[in-house]
């Protein structure tokens, strides 16, 4: 019941923030040069007036902004998203269509991302300053300074092109008709690439903040008395060392399950994926208001769902923190 | 003599030209039935119609499902497709096309003058871009019997000019789909019904379109490929992995970036070559706005033409891939090229003779004045070229500020706002200067029509010749007035076109028949067949 109370009072807080940012955004984009036509008749390479001042009627462009703003937050507040100007059907259809990708990709590039940074993290810090801490300290900084596009197209050349191992892009075999557990394996195949390329630069990250916790962890007291009364080393690693340095781990999977609708633009771009990141890249290049403000609009609700579950999850982790 | 990039590519154009003869021995192979063709589409179609759109986009997918009326053959000419034959009265006013007798629509509906009717006033007059300019003056199609369709125009038109234009802007709909219903929003126009080779299958967005034989198609025994299957692939490196991994055998248009092109040139199974995109040759450019008071004195239009070193920017820039243009007509299209030489070559004493006669002497930090330029993201090559503008202008004491927006923001800039002094960009050629070229220089564009003479320069010689020439029905008469034109504009340079190219197909070998007619890419790929490997 308290937690329902909690969650209840929690929207009622976000309702006026998302309102501020869809409005915000609204306006922003109003600033950049041309329109969804313009936009447009550069892509079939010109037009006549006649037809562009068509489109903007057809578009709904030919009224004055407020209007536009108008129309736009009645629509929303009927809870329906508008229609995407590129893909000519509802923003809603749009995005769940990307979703599931979005989802499957982010979640697998994180999860991965956190269990190996938090592998490697405990790692380092058991071999603090020793050549194992060194190299994989090292290898952190590298994943996480190289830029990811370079990752994935020296994956794409080296497993694709040359070794001829994984798929060089795509989500699964076009036209291969596989169902059930099949495709399943065959998406599993394509997404192995992006994964990894994705989840490089997430596991620099979790291995850094992972190995810094550890060795706060490790040196406060309580570890000592677990030392003292003679539990194993591996013992005080996992049973009270871990779940103490977990915290800091939660706080930050938290931010970044946030900006996972997002998508990652580069990645999906370079392999070719049909994902929320290259979505939101292309509704600004065309200047699909209604497609941008819908991703916005998703994201946001998932930060406030996520931030939401992270509160309940730290509770749990530590119960001196009380929602 | 030095041998640069460009006479590598000559010879080995010449090579390319020695694999013509190999063709003809493909064509004595015996064509395989069956197999996917896997192309490559750099860019989501909003809609996939393209009596309603005219772009390459939509060109590439749709052209194998709805057919035109005419297409180009290997010559170049233009061959029979929807309709079998034309004539046109001597007044010019009146053409009648034959129509193709047996032609069925996808969804089983015959084929006949109405479909035509229909699309010319529905939808080429009303909607297409290019085409309501092309068919402005199209007064009625009249059909006498089911299989003829008679165009009547209020002024002469020009049998040619419209033959070449419609392999283009004449892709026939379906009038039972379409009539009645708001034309915009009908689904047809992303699940295309049409009567070509192969038939709508799905479109994935984001990921892939297929399509599939058309088992009833009336060029009997064809197609041979059982399906085709455009990729949505938007990063170019990624384009070059894809053919290499044979996810996809073929990328037009320049979908691979300039120095994959050049890279895979040597590679043995890809054939990457200009053949079959002959029709489609473009230009890069840089228009000045003659609002500004430098740029209306002609001497500085041309002192900033002759401080442009054309040929090292295309040897170091381009990969050789292109040559200073000769006016705003391309040479690829020999029923009109005029001939000449480039009209600015590098010359950057000239160049500062010209700025100082005109009077504009160096400030005391060298600078005489300075200019805002807006590049026009159509290729990867345009910001290359706006730097390389920045730098040869610096040089003449010209300071140049580059301002960078997506390519809708640049072309409200330019367009719309005429908030630029200089701006450079690509001008595509559309097989008659009428077509998509003569509006570059014409006075009289509504403000805010792109690619259009936004210039704030007009020429009263110009408009007429332009005028004239759009109406002149004699083929000689009419290359003649333009090459009038090309004179005159070469003058003035309201815009001057800097090179001259063509894109770059990149084929795998197994893929048979190919980028056998002008404008391959968007055509109907009805012979087109895949070899075993």
């Amino acid at each position: 019941m308290r937690v329902l109370l909690l969650a209840l009072r929690r929207l009622a807080a976000s309702l006026p923030t998302l309102l501020i940012v869809l409005i915000g955004l609204f306006l922003l984009l109003q600033l950049a040069p041309g329109d969804t036509v313009d936009a447009l008749v550069a892509q079939i390479g010109g037009g006549d007036p006649r037809m562009i001042e068509e489109l903007r009627r057809y578009y709904g462009l030919d009224v004055s902004v407020a209007v536009q703003l108008g129309r736009y937050v009645w629509r929303l507040l009927q809870l329906d998203l508008g229609f995407s100007a590129i893909y000519g059907k509802p923003v809603a259809d749009v995005i769940l269509e990307r979703l599931p990708t979005t989802l499957l990709l982010m979640g697998s590039a994180l999860s991965f991302a956190f269990a190996a940074g938090m592998a490697l993290g405990v790692l380092a810090a058991q071999r603090v300053n020793r050549w194992p801490d060194t190299l994989i300290s090292t290898l952190g900084l590298i994943f996480y300074a190289t830029p990811s596009f370079w990752f994935g197209l020296m994956g794409i050349v080296i497993f694709a092109v040359n070794l001829g191992w994984l798929p060089a892009g795509g989500i699964e075999e076009i036209g291969a008709g596989y169902t059930g557990f099949r495709r399943f394996l065959d998406i599993a195949w394509h997404l192995l690439l992006p994964t990894l390329t994705l989840a490089l630069i997430f596991l620099a990250t979790y291995l850094r903040i992972m190995r810094a916790s550890m060795l706060e962890v490790m040196n406060l007291e309580f570890v000592r008395t677990a030392r003292a009364k003679g539990l194993s080393p591996g013992r005080v690693i996992s049973a009270h060392v871990l779940r103490n340095a977990l915290l800091p781990m939660v706080t930050l999977i938290g931010l970044q399950a946030g900006t996972m609708l997002g998508g990652s633009v580069v990645v999906e771009s370079v392999f070719a994926l049909p994902g929320l990141g290259r979505l939101a890249y292309e509704s600004v290049v065309q200047r699909d208001l209604n497609t941008l403000l819908g991703i916005v609009f998703v994201s946001a609700l998932l930060v406030i769902v996520v931030n939401f579950l992270v509160d309940l999850l730290y509770a749990r982790l530590d119960p001196r923190i009380v929602g | 003599m030095r041998l640069n990039r460009r006479d590598a590519l000559l010879s080995t154009s010449a090579a390319l030209l020695g694999t013509l003869l190999p063709r003809t021995v493909f064509a004595q192979e015996n064509p395989r039935r069956g197999g996917v063709l896997t192309a490559h589409l750099g860019s989501e179609q909003r809609i996939l119609n393209p009596a309603l759109r005219a772009s390459t986009g939509v060109y590439l997918v749709t052209s194998k499902i709805m057919e035109a009326l005419v297409d180009l053959d290997a010559k170049g000419s233009p061959s029979p497709v929807l309709a079998t034959s034309w004539e046109a009265t001597p007044d010019g006013k009146t053409i009648t096309f034959k129509l193709r007798e047996g032609v069925t629509w996808h969804d089983g509906k015959p084929f006949t003058a109405a479909d035509v009717q229909y699309t010319a006033l529905e939808m080429w007059k009303k909607h297409l871009n290019y085409g309501t300019q092309l068919q402005q003056y199209l007064e009625a199609v009249d059909r006498p019997d089911q299989y003829t369709a008679v165009f009547r125009y209020s002024r002469p038109m020009p049998l040619n000019l419209l033959l070449r234009a419609l392999c283009d802007l004449g892709y026939v709909a379906p009038r039972h789909v379409f009539e009645g219903t708001n034309v915009l929003e009908n689904p047809a126009n992303t699940a295309p019904i049409g009567t070509g080779p192969f038939k709508f299958v799905q479109y994935e967005r984001g990921q892939y379109i297929v399509a599939e034989r058309n088992p009833n198609y009336w060029r009997k025994d064809q197609p041979y490929l059982d399906r085709v299957v455009w990729r949505v692939i938007t990063d170019k490196s990624a384009v070059a992995a894809a053919l290499e991994t044979g996810q996809i055998q073929l990328s037009s248009y320049n979908g691979l970036s300039l120095s994959d092109l050049d890279r895979l040139k040597e590679d043995e199974r890809f054939e990457v070559s200009t053949r079959g995109i002959e029709a489609n040759a473009f230009n890069n450019t840089l228009e000045f706005n003659t609002r500004r008071k430098e740029l209306s004195d002609v001497r500085v239009r041309r002192a900033i033409a002759h401080a442009i070193d054309v040929e090292f920017f295309i040897e170091n820039f381009l990969y050789g891939q292109g040559k200073p243009a000769t006016g705003p007509i391309p040479s690829s299209s020999p029923a009109f090229y005029p001939g000449g030489t480039a009209p600015y070559p590098f010359d950057k004493k000239k160049s500062e003779a010209l700025l100082e006669e005109a009077g504009y002497k160096r400030g005391p930090d060298g600078t005489r004045f300075t200019l805002k330029l807006v590049p026009i993201m159509n290729g990867e090559d345009v910001p290359l070229l706006a730097t390389y503008i920045q730098q040869s202008l610096a040089e003449i004491g010209i300071k140049v500020e580059i301002v960078q927006l997506d390519i809708a923001g640049a072309l409200t800039t330019v367009y719309r706002d005429w908030n630029f002094d200089l701006a450079t960009g690509w001008h595509q050629y559309r097989g008659d200067p009428a077509v998509s070229t003569t509006v570059w220089y014409r006075s009289g564009s509504p403000k805010g029509a792109p690619w259009t003479n936004q210039w704030g320069w007009q020429s009263d010689k110009v408009d007429q010749l332009i005028d004239q020439a759009a109406s002149e029905i004699d083929p000689v008469k009419r290359k003649a007035l333009y090459g009038d034109w090309v004179k005159a504009v070469n003058e003035e340079i309201p815009v001057w076109m800097i090179t001259e190219r063509q894109f770059f197909a990149a084929t795998n070998k197994q893929v048979r028949n190919h980028h056998n007619t002008p404008r391959w890419d968007s055509s109907d790929w009805h012979d087109t067949w895949i070899a075993s490997s």
